[in-house]
């Protein structure tokens, strides 16, 4: 009989996991689900890190993007009482079949690109193209500034993804820097949602556009 | 034991334990909520009880509606015979059984559905209506489910991975699809194919009537699906139905153990079969637990996500 866990199959498993849980951020309909999905998602992440040998950067990581940002959205979210996304402006299904499509179109150019031989463990280019392609479709489906800035740390997440094989080439601290550029950017954003909360009665940024002096 | 006789005494034993898995539902259920809940082999006095009374039929009724019960009864028994039992071959199996073991289903479906169209109830009919639409729903992510499985039998008959090599026609039989090679094959770092048992599990809930999709309990108009259809019947037309029932709830059952219980020998895999197959049921208990009913306009959502679920897993293992 095979035996139940490898390494190698750990790995993998954590891509898929990657994978489901971007597509179920697709689908989730409510604000709290989605912290979560992205509190999973860098906690995630920090496994994987975990498994490549890189203990600083997976400690950082699963403190900064699986607790800190995940408490300072939730944080967010609790003050302005925001519980729902009230109109997505593309419909749920709609995201996750985008999202599927995605994922064929990131398989499908991971077979396109020059890359180097090995440099990429199976499935990881294309998770890491999808959880970016994700992050966008967040980011242009979603209604509300607090959603959208939850699709912008899932579409880094991507990116951050994309650089993990690059780390034993002494990347690690360009990694690092990124997410420390990420966590300001993300404590801005949810102090910048706060006060538009606070001063306004929504958070859509649709109704932005109709703002005068 | 050679191989047919061994099949034999399984298949034997699935008819006679197959209303047993209600019971241990109902168990389940009534643990979870803290009461003592029916006996469990509840199913059984029903069955017997019913095979002792007489029978009241409408006069709008034709012979469609004493049809129904017989023809569904029949086609779930077909269905069962196609699929191995506990990792033996069934001596029905060719290559596209799956196909037929799906339409007989469905054939069992369209009797029940024709004979509560024929007593002319708008109840009724509104029931065969919802059955039908949600059973269409449900088909999309069976065949993705079954094309993933079937694409990976392929690989396997190559010798890919090492394990039993079939033939290419072969590759194609339920018995080549759910003997637990495929089990194998996610242990070894493919954790996609985990889809495929989740998908059959979802099916199992829709197919069945079951909570999330419909509760086998109610009997409250506005959302009944399948009880609602089979109202009229009564003595030992209504003792096939529940029997009928009971064996399809155990096919789709042995499915999903099929794609969970790995290769082992014979008998303790026939054993461990058995277990996964009351294990489900105990799954299924658990989930009518901690779920409540889907709303009608939601049920389409759940199957969407089952058949997204089973188009991923076939785009995962196409990729490798």
């Amino acid at each position: 009989m095979i035996p139940l866990i490898s390494l190698n199959s750990l790995f993998s498993t954590m891509l898929f996991l990657l994978l489901l849980n971007n597509l179920l951020l697709l689908g989730a309909p409510g604000l709290r689900a989605l912290i979560r999905l992205t509190a999973f998602q860098g906690i995630l992440l920090g496994v994987l890190l975990f498994g490549m040998e890189h203990a600083l950067l997976a400690c950082a990581v699963l403190g900064i993007k699986g607790l800190l940002l995940p408490g300072l959205l939730e944080r967010t979210r609790r003050r302005l009482g925001a519980a729902d996304e009230p109109r997505p402006r593309m419909h749920l299904g709609v995201c996750v079949v985008t999202g599927i499509l995605g994922l064929v179109f990131s398989l499908w150019l991971e077979t396109r690109l020059p890359i180097l031989p090995d440099l990429f463990p199976p499935l990881l280019l294309p998770t890491a193209l999808t959880t970016l392609f994700c992050g966008l479709i967040l980011v242009v489906g979603r209604a509300t500034a607090i959603s959208q800035v939850i699709g912008y740390l899932v579409a880094e997440n991507g990116i951050f993804l994309l650089g993990m094989p690059l780390m034993a080439a002494g990347a690690i601290w360009f990694e690092l820097a990124l997410l420390l550029d990420i966590f300001v950017a993300v404590f801005v954003m949810g102090n910048a949602i706060g006060h538009i909360g606070e001063t306004f009665d929504s958070l859509d940024t649709g109704r932005f556009r109709s703002l005068r002096d | 034991m050679n191989a047919p006789a061994c099949f034999l005494v399984q298949l034997g034993l699935a008819l006679v334990l197959a209303p047993l898995l209600p019971g241990v539902i109902n168990r389940v259920k009534a643990k979870v909520a803290g009461r003592r809940g029916k006996p469990l082999l509840q199913t059984y006095y029903d069955l017997a009880k019913l095979l002792g009374k007489g029978e009241v039929v409408s006069r709008t009724t034709t012979w469609t509606f004493a049809a129904g019960p017989g023809v569904s009864l029949a086609a779930a028994l077909c269905a069962l015979a196609l699929l191995p039992m506990g990792g033996v071959t069934s001596p029905l199996a060719f290559g596209g059984d799956f196909l037929l073991a799906a339409y007989l289903l469905g054939m069992g479906r369209f009797a029940t559905m024709l004979a509560a169209l024929d007593t002319g109830s708008s109840f009724e009919g509104m029931g065969a209506s919802r059955e039908a639409a949600f059973s269409a729903l449900g088909e999309p992510a069976l065949f993705l489910a079954f094309l993933t499985l079937t694409s990976l039998s392929l690989d396997l008959g190559r010798g890919e991975a090492g394990l039993s090599v079939v033939d290419a026609r072969a590759a194609f039989s339920l018995s080549a699809l759910f003997n637990g090679d495929m089990a194998a094959f996610w242990q070894s770092g493919r954790p996609e194919l985990l889809l495929a048992p989740a998908v059959f599990f979802a099916l199992l809930l829709a197919e069945n009537c079951r909570i999330p999709v419909d509760d086998p309990t109610t009997h409250l108009e506005l959302t009944m699906i399948h009880e609602v259809m089979v109202l009229d019947h009564s003595g030992p037309n209504l003792a096939m139905i529940v029997y009928g029932a009971a064996l399809k709830l155990w096919f789709f059952a042995a499915l999903v153990a099929g794609l969970l219980v790995p290769p082992l020998p014979l008998w303790q895999h026939a054993a461990l079969s058995l277990a996964a197959i009351f294990g489900i049921g105990c799954c299924v208990g658990l989930v009518e637990s901690g779920m409540a009913r889907l709303k009608l306009t939601r049920v389409p959502h759940f199957l969407g996500v089952a058949a997204a679920l089973a188009a991923l897993a076939l785009i995962l293992t196409q990729a490798r």
